[in-house]
């Protein structure tokens, strides 16, 4: 769509630009995750669900979505086919502690931003979720959390909207 | 009877026998600077004072005083809010009346001192006893988010966040809705909106801005020559009958005072007619 403009239009209106650097930044914010942090996640994350199915590496994306009350992350990652016999992972390594930049005295250091839910939060009733063996379940486009607002990519493919927790 | 009567006065205790003011105490806030904060206390209090409540407003900006530029007193400042914090003057001494509005107080900060030198915790009192004298008492916050910030908003129960249309100042305006807490009521001005930039695509809309920060708008104010004329002579543009944003800034003291509801007015761009014969100003 955004070529569909640029090719009969010229550049998009600047306040389109500037929106979705607001967006962008906001939500680097409200994670306090530097923009190499997301791409490492989304490195590890591919490279886990890789020991189970045959990931089509250049199209995979991940991205991180503002919703009303909560950042969700979304993973598109298309499968290209199942390994001939599941590999079983690897000893869980503990996960390093979240990292959250420096805040204010005298103010509550969870509260990044206005309308951030995740970090605002509560910690979670449950345990961070323990390193148990991936759901090879993706196993085809009847995948019952498929968010609306994501088009879905050419085969298979495993899209995942998890509310972040950063 | 009657001397009966004074001496149970005077033993009862001042706090209960004097129903006090109870003021409304509202940090005028953004983050950012430069996107009209001292502008929008100046108005705002202003027109809250001209509809006949009183009003003080406290420059919170200490080192980089300019309210009372703004609102033309500039002549009158003899003391500051940290004169008054020091002990050295008292408060009614400090306390600067505007000279249109007879209900309006200026509480001017000092110009050669730094903000470190505030103490939070006297400044939060001194916004309390302001509050016993004054229907509204509103701050004009410094920008950043360092301790002038925080003695800024210590006091205040209230924050008006004012934000231009621009990435930087949304972005700053979202931290510090962050930094205010969930225990203050926080509403949004958006300043120096051009209604033909939005039209063509070329700026930020109200809807863009509000879509992120999500906070009750109290209204919109447009880039107006008025306002830039009105900052050189020192008198708000909110007491000039004929200026439309001088009208926007009574509205938005309206809705602060509950007497209006309903969304607020998005300026327009003057239409073809408007712009031949002039607008009726």
């Amino acid at each position: 769509m955004l070529q569909f403009i640029q090719r009969f239009f010229g550049k998009p209106p600047s306040s389109a630009t500037a929106k979705e650097r607001l967006r962008l930044v906001l939500l680097s914010d409200h994670l306090s995750l530097a923009p190499d942090v997301v791409e490492a996640l989304k490195h590890d994350l591919i490279e886990v669900i890789s020991r189970y199915v045959d990931v089509d590496v250049p199209n995979c994306d991940v991205t991180f979505e503002q919703r009303e009350k909560e950042v969700a992350m979304l993973a598109n990652i298309p499968i290209l086919g199942m390994h001939p016999r599941p590999v079983p992972p690897p000893p869980p390594a503990p996960p390093p502690p979240p990292s959250r930049g420096p805040d204010l005295p005298l103010l509550d250091p969870t509260k990044t931003g206005a309308s951030v839910a995740v970090a605002e939060r509560p910690p979670a009733v449950e345990p961070p979720p323990a390193p148990k063996p991936a759901k090879p379940k993706a196993s085809g486009p009847a995948n019952g959390h498929r968010p609306t607002r994501r088009k879905r990519r050419k085969g298979m493919s495993t899209n995942t909207a998890a509310p972040a927790t950063s | 009877m009657h001397e009966m009567h004074e001496m149970i006065q005077e033993e009862a205790p001042a706090a209960s026998a004097v129903p006090r003011k109870r003021g409304r105490a509202i940090v005028v806030t953004s983050g950012k600077g430069g996107v009209g904060k001292t502008t929008t206390t100046a108005n705002v209090g202003a027109a809250l004072g001209a509809s006949g409540a009183s009003v003080v407003l406290v420059d919170a900006d200490v080192g980089l005083r300019n309210l009372d530029i703004v609102l033309g007193l500039e002549a009158r400042v003899r003391h500051h809010v940290l004169d008054v914090l020091e002990g050295k003057v008292t408060l009614d001494d400090a306390l600067v009346t505007d000279k249109r509005v007879p209900t309006l107080r200026l509480l001017a900060a000092a110009q050669t001192r730094e903000k470190d030198d505030v103490d939070t915790i006297a400044f939060r009192d001194l916004i309390s006893s302001l509050r016993d004298r004054f229907d509204y008492v509103l701050i004009d916050c410094p920008a950043g988010i360092e301790k002038g910030f925080v003695n800024a908003i210590v006091g205040a129960d209230e924050a008006i966040v004012v934000c231009t249309p621009e990435v930087s100042a949304v972005r700053d305006a979202d931290r510090v809705v962050g930094l205010l807490g969930d225990n203050r009521t926080i509403k949004l001005i958006i300043n120096r909106l051009r209604p033909a930039l939005v039209r063509k695509g070329k700026m930020l809309s109200v809807d863009d801005v509000n879509g992120i920060l999500r906070l009750p708008l109290l209204g919109v104010i447009a880039e107006a020559p008025d306002v830039i004329v009105s900052t050189n002579r020192g008198e708000p543009v909110a007491l000039d009958d004929a200026s439309p944003v001088g009208a926007a800034y009574r509205q938005i003291a309206q809705r602060i005072s509950g007497t209006l509801t309903g969304p607020p007015e998005i300026p327009r761009e003057r239409t073809f007619f408007e712009k031949l014969f002039g607008s009726a100003k």
